[in-house]
């Protein structure tokens, strides 16, 4: 009794280890409706391919049970297994049309999925462009008005509910934008146009990941994606048009002065200072963002001060270099970024 | 144990031994930034206009010249800072060619790089204090490649940018002279 009992149960925690309450990153996440039809579309593969699968074993073990049981005649061979057996014709003819219609219906049910999605494709209400750099994501919102387009970096926000477009594009090799929660993968490809629909549905807060091996940090190259209501999400694209708020303590004015006159400003973009470069991620609100560095730390004034003073260290071989900030400078530089909120 | 099979294992061995020479090309990414690792030789700022003898090498050159991974950050930076709004992609505008022959302030990498780092007159910035040590010698290893001084292997196969001029490797290699008499 015992001896049957055991491997029941490491099938069940099996089974069971499967299942995921949580929607942050996950390949069974329905936080979208392209997520819903991928699922939707899954369920009906699995289901069709599973009978056919279990009918395709049990004729195999029928057939090797009937041929051991060693009957005068083989019949197969001889081209008049019909005549022995009166069943076998239309079974054979009843299988292809089952074959057939298997096929048909998986056919149609991803044609459906398709359309759907060409469609949601069709009513997109908002544009956004994202690029992808060796490793980091550069995220910018198209609006009609100039002045209301923004540049941000490593971290999405889409209002529930709403068609959003995303044009994928790469600086240097091939990336994968994938956001499991939400919809499928789709390639970044330099010198490319690509392109992703996404309706979110459930509000929250999502992982989406680099899915295509992009270099040695390609691990450390993550996304978060904020699904908001649209009130909030209004709210949060006021928040971000604005200019990055001046530094009001002495420490925070000396990092600004570094920060704007070194190293930098070279690569790095704060809006309403005279750091204007486009090289590296915008971090005109740095200090909002759930995380640095792609999803490599989460954002937190240590961090910061690791992250700043060697990102070398933290992520080898990143395009941030090691300055070898002195820890004045370096007091200074984090106590101006965390204003940045 | 034959004669003959021991002498293949010395040969085994002995390419062993050659092989295990071999070393894969450094990438410094972890270490602290290299101007502060290695010290720095006599330094190249002073210019010799064609005439007398330039200081010894610095010490930093042989840790960059001929290095695939600084010339490809190189390239990166050269096309990210701007340097093409004077240079173009070596052939020259606002800004002196790079492909050519003639080095103003000399042809040496060490030369270059101080020549990045300081400024010269006429135009070109300085770059110290915006760029670390690191990137302008990577510069400096990329733009030696524009006319064809480290060895083909380092270089890459094809330019970041569209091109309509021979390949990289097959850049032909300029005789490095300074100009004192060119016009400035």
């Amino acid at each position: 009794m015992r001896r049957r009992v055991r491997p029941g149960i490491a099938l069940v925690t099996l089974v069971l280890g499967g299942c995921s309450i949580q929607n942050y990153q996950s390949i069974y996440g329905n936080a979208a409706a392209e997520a819903q039809q991928f699922n939707a579309l899954f369920i009906i593969f699995l289901v069709i391919c599973a009978i056919m699968y279990v009918l395709v074993i049990g004729f195999l073990i029928a057939g090797i049970v009937r041929r051991s049981r060693a009957e005068p005649a083989n019949v197969v061979e001889d081209g008049r297994h019909h005549e022995t057996n009166p069943l076998l014709r239309p079974g054979l003819i009843g299988w292809g049309a089952l074959i057939g219609t298997g096929l048909v219906a998986l056919a149609i049910a991803s044609f459906f999925a398709d359309r759907s999605m060409a469609n949601a494709a069709a009513h997109e209400k908002l544009a956004i462009d994202i690029t992808a750099n060796q490793w980091w994501w550069d995220v910018t919102y198209n609006s009609a008005d100039v002045s209301k387009s923004l540049r941000t970096a490593n971290e999405l926000h889409l209002p529930v509910g709403v068609p959003v477009r995303i044009r994928l594009h790469s600086n240097d090799v091939i990336h994968s934008f994938w956001v499991p929660s939400l919809a499928g993968k789709q390639d970044l490809i330099p010198g490319r146009d690509n392109d992703i629909t996404i309706m979110p549905t459930k509000v929250g807060i999502y992982r989406g990941q680099c899915a295509e091996f992009c270099g040695t940090q390609h691990a450390k190259m993550a996304l978060v994606v904020n699904v908001d209501s649209y009130g909030d999400f209004i709210k949060w694209w006021r928040h971000q048009l604005q200019d990055a708020p001046t530094p009001t303590t002495p420490l925070a004015m000396s990092g600004y002065q570094y920060v704007t006159t070194h190293q930098c400003s070279l690569c790095h973009n704060i809006a309403g200072t005279p750091a204007s470069a486009t090289v590296g991620p915008d971090l005109t609100h740095l200090a909002s963002r759930r995380s640095i560095a792609a999803g490599a730390l989460p954002m937190s004034k240590g961090n910061l001060y690791g992250w700043v003073e060697d990102p070398q260290s933290i992520k080898p071989g990143a395009k941030m270099p090691t300055i070898g900030l002195e820890p004045k400078e370096l007091h200074a530089v984090v106590a101006y970024l965390e204003t940045l909120k | 144990m034959s004669s003959r099979f021991r002498a293949n294992l010395t040969i085994i061995a002995a390419a062993g031994l050659v092989l295990s020479a071999c070393d894969r090309e450094e990438r410094h990414s972890r270490s602290k930034p290299i101007g502060e690792t290695v010290p720095a030789g006599q330094s190249p700022d002073t210019i010799y206009p064609g005439s007398g003898t330039p200081p010894p090498l610095d010490a930093r050159a042989k840790l960059y010249d001929n290095n695939a991974p600084a010339i490809a950050e190189g390239q990166r930076l050269y096309m990210q800072m701007n340097c093409v709004g004077c240079h173009f992609h070596g052939g020259g505008g606002m800004g002196p060619p790079l492909m050519d022959d003639e080095w103003r302030y000399g042809g040496r990498i060490d030369q270059i790089a101080a020549t990045i780092a300081e400024g010269r007159p006429n135009g070109m910035p300085a770059w110290r204090g915006k760029l670390t040590d690191d990137q302008i010698w990577q510069l400096a290893a990329y733009v030696r490649t524009l006319s064809g001084q480290p060895s083909k292997d380092a270089v890459a196969s094809r330019s970041e940018e569209m091109s309509n001029t021979t390949p990289q490797t097959l850049t032909p290699r300029e005789p490095t002279k300074t100009s004192d008499t060119a016009e400035q």
